[in-house]
């Protein structure tokens, strides 16, 4: 019996290269990893090494040390106030997003006539964008819009309401690019949930309330997580809706206005690369709250999962 | 069975996990008709709400239309005359044939070289595991979670250091950051699809993994390919951010076009801009249409449970 280390007939590096590449094989690392070089350079060229560049632009401020540009902004109200602006429509309407589609894609779950049709005319507002969705905000809801005209033949105002230049009309904004978006993920989520479970609930005598919150809400729970994530990244870079149908130097003015002013209005580089950085941050923050609340939920093999 | 005849992507699911059971239709048709009679105030609530939806959304794209064929339209229902001048005044004046091969261009470069660059990565991703995997898929996550804005500054700013910005190839280049990594999480379970046994079969017989990969692979990955593409065209015809953050005058595409003209009013007429935005939207109606034959929007994360 002889036991021999199985060596690979050693290729053009010799027998000790050879045996290295055998080992680092044995652990994962072979010639087929080149493959993921591409994409990885672009990521480490075109990602990170801009935002490490801007990080540390950031911490080289024009005048003062090396943190005066972070205290500038938040000693300065009205570029503090941006944040809670910029939350204030985001949190409310990525929420809205994902609630709205819950009971939604709830009842559309199953197989009927027309679900194609339905599915594709709820796409169709991504494909509006940001742009065109606030000059429609612009036409529709203006005072002398059909929106105002049909309230006012109606009785139900007197005087045409103002939905633009202000909050509502960015949240409608929001809204109208967010919620399609929000309702195909949950969509998917919930028809990778298999029914017998949910059948097999009703043979117990659950209601369909039961059945809902004990079996489909807490194997949904993760999709809902990751669907407000995305949608809360969508809502939390609002940037040309609330230059357009908001107020953008009042009750619209998001912390994006604030960073492209500095950078394209002011030419100050490392401030705006400090207000792009805590964007960021703030962002980043919100997610990972929301992914730890997550890591609390079930993670089975049974869809729903993110 | 009607979603059963559109030719929809194979779902993404590794072979073998499939489902074989019998027709679970009849049970559930069973098992729904009483909770149907419960929930039958709260059914039309969920539809009146996505009726109002609709109608309101129908309303604001039609108002545009409507506003760029209007000759004159202040305080009435309907425009007083009616013309096409519009587009003809916007496409001289925004030099919209110009902007559309910009924006043609741009799109589909970045989906040329996104797939070049994502596929192979995400075939590495799906079959192997490696040290610094996370790692490494962290790093793909993270351009698709951070607002484009946040990246965008620090990356027009080094793209300005390096005179690239302002250019076709700055355009490029910045719409690539989360293009890139959205092939990548795209392709992925169509690559886990794949039983790599095949792969195996074509290296035994000899096939080296230059071969395998464009023999066996892609022709068995043009679904996922195809999806993969289709859905980077829409996103980067869409993305305004990143091009408005980089582009310069002569290589603005059709969105950032628009918004300059949006912006700037009261210098150009609101039919014009208007004619402009329906314009946009054709074209997005298009790359719509075209994407729905390869995709099925609600088989993007996991796959529904339907017979074909």
């Amino acid at each position: 019996m002889s036991i021999r280390t199985p060596v690979r007939p050693s290729g053009p590096g010799g027998p000790e290269a050879g045996g290295l590449r055998h080992r680092l094989a044995e652990r994962g690392i072979d010639r087929q990893l080149w493959l993921l070089a591409p994409a990885i350079v672009f990521v480490v060229l075109l990602f990170l090494y801009p935002f490490f560049y801007g990080l540390q632009l950031s911490f080289q401020p024009n005048d003062g040390g090396p943190l005066a540009d972070y205290d500038r902004f938040f000693s300065d109200a009205y570029q503090r106030d941006t944040i809670a602006t910029t939350l204030g429509l985001s949190l409310p309407a990525a929420l809205l997003n994902v609630l709205a589609s819950v009971p939604l894609a709830y009842r559309m779950r199953g197989r009927f006539r027309g679900k194609r049709l339905v599915t594709t005319v709820l796409v169709v507002p991504i494909t509006l964008g940001t742009v065109l969705t606030a000059e429609g905000l612009l036409n529709y809801l203006g005072p002398a819009g059909w929106f105002n005209r049909v309230l006012i033949e109606l009785h139900l105002v007197d005087e045409p309401v103002t939905l633009i230049h202000n909050y509502w009309g960015v949240f409608l904004s929001i809204v109208i690019t967010g919620f399609p978006f929000a309702f195909l993920l949950i969509l998917s989520y919930l028809s990778g949930i298999d029914p017998s479970l949910e059948r097999a609930a009703a043979t117990l005598g659950a209601g369909w309330w039961q059945r809902f919150r004990r079996i489909t809400l807490p194997l949904l729970a993760p999709g809902l997580a990751t669907t407000f994530c995305l949608t809360f990244v969508l809502a939390f870079s609002v940037f040309p809706s609330a230059i357009l149908v908001g107020n953008p130097a009042g009750s619209t003015r998001v912390i994006s206005i604030a960073a492209y002013q500095a950078a394209y209005e002011q030419y100050d580089y490392p401030y705006a690369s400090a207000i792009a950085m805590v964007m960021g941050l703030v962002e980043l923050a919100v997610i990972a709250l929301v992914l730890l609340w997550r890591t609390t939920l079930f993670k089975g093999s049974t869809g729903g999962k993110g | 069975m009607v979603t059963t005849d559109a030719p929809s992507v194979p779902p993404p699911r590794p072979s073998g996990a499939r489902h074989d059971g019998p027709d679970p239709d009849p049970g559930q048709d069973a098992a729904r008709r009483p909770r149907r009679i419960v929930a039958s105030p709260a059914a039309w609530l969920v539809w009146g709400v996505v009726v109002f939806f609709f109608a309101n959304l129908a309303a604001l794209v039609g108002s545009v239309v409507v506003n760029s064929f209007a000759r004159r339209w202040f305080d009435t229902w309907l425009p007083d005359g009616w013309t096409t001048g519009w587009y003809s005044d916007a496409w001289d004046a925004f030099d919209l044939f110009h902007v559309i091969g910009v924006t043609l261009q741009v799109s589909g470069l970045v989906v040329g070289i996104s797939l070049l660059v994502g596929v192979p990565a995400s075939f590495v991703l799906a079959r192997r595991s490696f040290p610094g995997k996370p790692l490494v898929f962290f790093a793909f996550l993270l351009p698709i979670m951070m607002p484009p804005i946040t990246y965008g500054i620090p990356l027009a700013t080094v793209l300005y250091k390096y005179e690239l910005a302002g250019t076709m190839t700055g355009v490029v280049l910045a719409n690539l950051v989360p293009s890139v990594p959205f092939v990548i999480l795209t392709m992925t379970p169509f690559v886990e699809q794949v039983d790599p046994r095949i792969e195996d079969a074509a290296r035994m017989c000899g096939a080296g993994m230059l071969a395998t990969f464009t023999r066996i692979l892609a022709p068995l990955l043009v679904p996922g390919i195809l999806a993969a593409g289709i859905l980077v065209l829409v996103r980067t015809v869409a993305m305004f951010e990143l091009t408005f953050l980089t582009a310069g005058p002569d290589s603005q595409t059709l969105v950032v076009a628009l918004y300059y003209s949006m912006s700037a009013a009261g210098i150009r007429a609101q039919q014009s801009v208007d004619a402009m935005a329906v314009i946009y939207t054709s074209m997005m109606l298009v790359l719509l249409v075209v994407a729905l034959r390869f995709v099925n929007p609600t088989q993007l994360v996991a796959r529904v449970k339907e017979d074909s």
